[in-house]
């Protein structure tokens, strides 16, 4: 088990026939099960076509009621991304992968808004990853998105951060002393996202195939500290929690108001707290995740 | 991206809010022709920079007659205005903005900017303008009133009316305020803002609702669909360092410790900072080299750096993943010979081609120090420069 994605995952690559897309497509096939898993790419201009032996369809719907793909993974550049996201959703897929950076704020919003109000007059939902994200993995199974497959082995510890790098260096330690990952999952870094670490931190704690989870934030916003109060109420598993950006200096990302409507509660200080006092186990030394994640197992 | 004061009125007015009528001047003779083509018998004069908190740093003053202009103007232009947003060593005004008098009854404060959680629009609007917007949310925050604006809808009436009545806007000014919500919100939206702040927002003795001041900032991610706003970039108050990362495509932020560091990844690079911090230094920058780094980028990235004097060792964080270490190792050697680098430097890495990265950089002759964790390589670059 693993969360949201296994080895019999079928994939469909919308901006498979640009430079990013080709160049992470083949590496997603050569992971594990991937040659099974990419079944179908979409680009509306080369219907008909393939790309790797991959298929291309005219649009997500037609792939996947053509090759029975549930999840798409996005490397549209970032002017039609969020239409990209769109099409995905409206093809009634599980699970979109956005991994664009670059995308304008106004279209994630109004994207994010149209996502819900479809859900709210009943149609299916469609998750989304990302955007601006490197993807998740579950090893020894599937690959999707640009972590490097290599550092990472199967095993039953959930990793989740907004960033990438950081994602790859807890994975890294972890590899290195001897504990396996079920999932990694990386949310991305923009304003305006998908699923945000409390969705991921719910699945991993209903995965049986997940013990403990490292999870990764930064500065701003309040996602991490709504996260960790909904586990101090519900996470039955041992959490190792880190924040980037204390060095970070005030008031260089966020603008004035910005700061204001989280309520000051977005430093990197102040999230530590919180997830201290739900329960997490926090460091403030990156390079000792893994290590203190094994002391509580 | 930031603007000015008198970019943002123009922008303001473009999408029919009221501002003050008022002139863009660059010397002091302007100023005194813009204050007589003006008329009237008030005139205020305005420093331009970006920074906030611009009236308290003695950069915004009221003029009665034309040599009073032409006095306040010689004080203002030219001035090293410190706020609470420049630093200490303030920021050199270049512009002024004359404005006519304005029969201020009474100041509100309203603003449209993206909230995360809510994953809408919120417009916040308060009683309490004029004032620090942050003092006002930590003293008294029940007289900020927040809607949240689903981008499908726009401000619906009883949002508006929400706001209005909320900050006590009386009966007869309260369609035009109304109004102007909404004309902040369309301005907001249509130009990719990502804060758009009005404060004050004036009632004046006749009820006319007027913005006297504008704050803007827009999405970096959308300036490519809007070129009418990259236009309005002042390169003078921005950092020359930055704005010369930005043309590699490096992201840099330069800040006030000794140990310079080069990091692939935002989170990463933040992650490194702070073990320098924890293993008693501090870092001298932000440097995110991003996916694509070639040797070239590298090099430029270590020129940066080294830009700043106060620079006593460099610390090389990296986490190959397509970028491979080898790549990296070879840019880092080259950059190293290339500047001739007189400092320390501490190299990590980690990831794909790890070994061949590292057996290029002991091979290379250079005294390069390495490191195989952050904390390592952090306590090592610390150790190097005390």
């Amino acid at each position: 088990m693993s969360i949201l994605i296994n080895k019999d995952t079928k994939v469909i690559t919308q901006g498979i026939t640009g430079k990013t897309g080709q160049f992470h497509t083949e590496k997603c096939q050569e992971y594990a099960n991937g040659k099974n898993c990419f079944v179908a790419g979409v680009n509306p201009k080369k219907a008909g076509e393939s790309i790797f032996g991959i298929p291309i369809y005219g649009s997500v719907k037609e792939a996947a009621a053509e090759t029975g793909a549930t999840v798409s993974v996005i490397y549209v550049p970032p002017a039609g991304a969020a239409d990209a996201i769109w099409e995905a959703v409206e093809a009634d897929l599980d699970l979109a992968i956005c991994i664009t950076e670059g995308i304008p704020v106004r279209d994630m919003l109004i994207v994010r808004n149209r996502m819900k109000a479809k859900v709210a007059a009943g149609g299916k939902e469609t998750l989304l990853l990302g955007p601006n994200c490197p993807g998740l993995i579950t090893p020894d199974e599937i690959k999707i998105g640009i972590m490097p497959g290599h550092i990472h082995r199967k095993g039953r510890i959930g990793v989740v951060s907004r960033s990438g790098t950081l994602t790859y260096e807890a994975v890294g330690q972890l590899t290195e002393i001897g504990l396996g990952q079920s999932s990694a999952v990386g949310i991305g870094g923009d304003p305006i996202n998908g699923l945000k670490h409390i969705d991921v931190m719910k699945m991993f704690n209903d995965d049986p195939d997940t013990d403990a989870v490292i999870m990764i934030g930064e500065i701003g916003g309040p996602d991490e500290a709504e996260a960790a109060q909904w586990c101090k109420a519900n996470m039955k598993k041992p959490v190792v929690g880190f924040i980037a950006g204390v060095t970070a200096p005030a008031g260089k990302r966020m603008g004035h108001a910005g700061a204001l409507i989280s309520g000051g509660a977005d430093t990197a200080d102040a999230k530590l707290a919180v997830m201290e006092e739900c329960g997490f186990t926090v460091t403030r030394n990156p390079s000792e995740m893994a290590r203190l994640l094994k002391s509580l197992l | 991206m930031k603007i000015h004061e008198y970019q943002g009125k123009e922008l303001l007015k473009k999408f029919g809010v009221v501002v003050p009528r008022g002139i863009f001047c660059a010397t002091v003779d302007d100023a005194v022709a813009a204050a007589e083509t003006l008329g009237g018998k008030i005139w205020v004069v305005k420093a331009q920079i970006h920074a906030g908190g611009r009236g308290k740093g003695g950069g915004v003053k009221l003029a009665r007659s034309l040599a009073e202009v032409r006095q306040v103007a010689g004080e203002i232009l030219g001035m090293q205005l410190v706020t609470h947003q420049t630093g200490p060593e303030g920021q050199k005004v270049r512009r002024l903005l004359v404005e006519e008098g304005a029969d201020i009854r009474k100041e509100y404060y309203v603003a449209a900017l993206t909230d995360r959680a809510t994953q809408k629009v919120a417009m916040m609007a308060s009683s309490e303008g004029g004032m620090d917007i942050e003092e006002v949310a930590h003293a008294t925050p029940e007289k900020i009133i927040t809607v949240f604006i689903d981008p499908a809808l726009g401000v619906t009436d009883a949002q508006a009316l929400q706001l209005a009545d909320g900050i006590g806007v009386p009966a007869a000014s309260q369609a035009q305020a109304i109004d102007t919500f909404r004309k902040l919100y369309a301005c907001y939206m249509e130009t990719d803002a990502s804060l758009a702040e009005i404060n004050p927002l004036i009632l004046e003795g006749n009820g006319t609702i007027k913005a006297l001041d504008a704050k803007f900032n827009f999405d970096s991610n959308a300036l490519y669909r809007h070129p009418e706003i990259v236009a309005y970039r002042d390169l003078d108050e921005e950092d020359a360092d930055e704005i010369e990362a930005s043309k590699f495509g490096l992201a840099y932020i330069s800040l006030d410790g000794n140990i310079g560091c080069l990091v692939n990844g935002a989170g990463l690079a933040m992650a490194t900072m702070d073990t320098i911090k924890l293993f008693g230094a501090e870092p001298a920058n932000f440097l995110d080299v991003g996916g694509g780094a070639t040797a070239e980028k590298v090099t430029e990235a270590f020129k940066i750096m080294l830009k700043n004097p106060k620079v006593k060792g460099i610390l090389v964080n990296i986490f190959g993943g397509i970028m491979r270490c080898d790549t990296i190792a070879n840019g880092v050697v080259t950059a190293a010979r290339e500047v001739h680098l007189s400092v320390p430097l501490v190299v990590r890495m980690k990831g794909t081609n790890e070994d061949i990265g590292k057996k290029i950089l002991a091979d290379s002759g250079l005294p390069i120090i390495t490191a195989d964790s952050m904390a390592e390589a952090a306590t090592k670059i610390v150790a190097a420069v005390k």
